[in-house]
């Protein structure tokens, strides 16, 4: 398992050896914090960060795919993976490795976001309590969308298609217990709506940023970004 | 040091390599022979352990590459054909990562390797340079660079003087005649007097089979009148207007 650190210091760094790193953090920042003021983070009249994490879902759906989609994809497009997995590393400290690379380049762009909280702060007297456990919510969410981005990077050798199947599949995952799609389904049993609401990030991620750090919502993230992993892991077992 | 048991690989419907078995011992330096698609790389893919075979064993100092394959990618030194780095990367940065994977810690540890691996491939004008940049033969010298890195009993190089010009090749030839006493050496190559001039052994495959397997001088003295691309022809063509 100590392999995992020099993986994870090439991927990281990786970021910021082209402009793509810089590129994707900048927009992140500025459509989140853009969509927050121009919807009514002064009108709301409250000291919170709730404006901002509305859209959280709604960017990450496609700023995380764009962050994962190259972790396997370049790799076998350009052969390197060939000298990846010919050097002493297991493939489980790979996928580690990768991971937490990119997990840490989301949460920069997350943690960059904190002049909105001083924002916050400064304006009026907010729950630092619960703006912690936003941003606490926001990484932990975050796990989850890469870990299924990273699965459908090393599906293909084609970063366009691994970034639009994961698009699709954090979409899917996003709107499940969603205002929108609960209308659309209004005429099914409340159960059933109930049961498809459980595996919205959308609705575990609100539980978070009200300031409830659910057991529910910890170990649905938590087993979906470890369950992601192991099939990742499996599908680039099969590949070899 | 490197035994290969009846080794077979299928792609899908296609048998790339069709029950291959040989030895490699510490000092030889194996000549791998064959028209493209022959399966040298995929062979040279299996022992490395990036491809897991369909059946048959490939294992080194004793190690199989299947249930231990850390440890038989501790002592080998690759080369893939595709040579494929990481282009935004420096040749420094490139190196250090390899190192580091290869299990080296403390900085003075990896600036000893890496000054070392520097100079035997002569890559002192380009350290600094980012591996895109570089030109052909360069990039191959990076390549053997990261693959003899931590001086490994076993080298595995898939074509290492392709794209190189006269000069860099015969650099490259000393290079691993120089190291063959206390390691074993395989190497591919498409280039017949590469085989002569540095191999002890040659072993052609067609078709995924293995054809020959000999000293360069018998494969020579096959036919004296014939030059030793005629001979490889007359081995390896047969199929070809089938």
């Amino acid at each position: 398992m100590n392999q995992v650190c020099p993986v994870f210091k090439k991927e990281f760094f990786g970021y910021f050896r082209s402009p793509v790193g810089y590129v994707i953090l900048a927009v992140f920042i500025m459509l989140l914090t853009g969509l927050a003021f121009f919807t009514g983070f002064y009108e709301s009249n409250t000291a919170n960060l709730d404006t901002l994490w509305n859209f959280l879902p709604w960017i990450f759906m496609v700023f995380i795919p764009a962050t994962g989609m190259r972790l396997w994809a370049e790799e076998k497009r350009s052969g390197s993976i060939e000298l990846l997995f010919t050097l002493p590393i297991s493939i489980t400290s790979a996928v580690v490795g990768k991971f937490l690379a990119a997990w840490l380049f989301i949460s920069l762009g997350i943690v960059l976001t904190f002049p909105m909280a001083i924002t916050t702060g400064y304006l009026g007297n907010p729950d630092w309590g619960i703006i912690m456990a936003g941003y606490f919510g926001s990484v932990l969410m975050a796990g989850s969308y890469l870990a299924i981005s990273s699965v459908c990077s090393a599906m293909t050798q084609n970063q366009v298609i691994s970034f639009v199947l994961s698009v699709l599949i954090c979409f899917a995952v996003t709107l499940m217990g969603s205002d929108i799609l609960l209308s659309i389904l209004g005429g099914l049993p409340s159960g059933l709506l109930d049961f498809i609401g459980n595996f919205s990030f959308y609705i575990h991620f609100q539980t978070i940023t009200r300031g409830l750090i659910e057991m529910s919502a910890l170990s649905f993230f938590g087993l979906l970004t470890i369950a992601s992993l192991a099939i990742n892991i499996v599908i680039l077992k099969r590949q070899s | 040091m490197v035994t290969v048991e009846n080794l077979i690989k299928d792609y899908g419907a296609i048998r790339a390599v069709d029950g291959v078995s040989f030895k490699v011992n510490k000092g030889d330096i194996l000549g791998f022979l064959g028209p493209n698609g022959a399966g040298k790389s995929t062979t040279m893919k299996v022992i490395s352990g990036y491809l897991a075979p369909t059946s048959g064993t490939a294992s080194v100092d004793g190690f199989d590459v299947q249930e231990h394959p850390l440890e038989v990618k501790k002592r080998i030194g690759y080369l893939p054909e595709s040579n494929a780095a990481y282009p935004e990367m420096t040749v420094l940065e490139f190196l250090t990562y390899v190192a580091e994977a290869r299990g080296y810690r403390s900085k003075e540890d990896i600036n000893d390797r890496l000054a070392d691996v520097i100079v035997k491939c002569h890559l002192k004008k380009v350290q600094n340079q980012s591996i895109e940049t570089l030109s052909k033969g360069y990039r191959q010298r990076v390549g053997v660079a990261q693959a003899i890195l931590h001086d490994p009993p076993v080298l595995i190089l898939d074509e290492p003087t392709d794209g190189l010009d006269p000069n860099q090749k015969h650099e490259v030839r000393k290079l691993i005649s120089n190291m063959a006493q206390d390691k074993a050496i395989v190497l591919s190559t498409h280039i017949l007097e590469e085989v002569e001039a540095l191999c002890n052994r040659v072993i052609i495959i067609d078709q995924g089979k293995k054809v020959i397997d000999e000293t360069p001088e018998e494969l020579k003295a096959r036919d004296p009148k014939l030059k030793m691309d005629e001979i490889f022809r007359e081995l390896t063509n047969r199929n070809v207007y089938v």
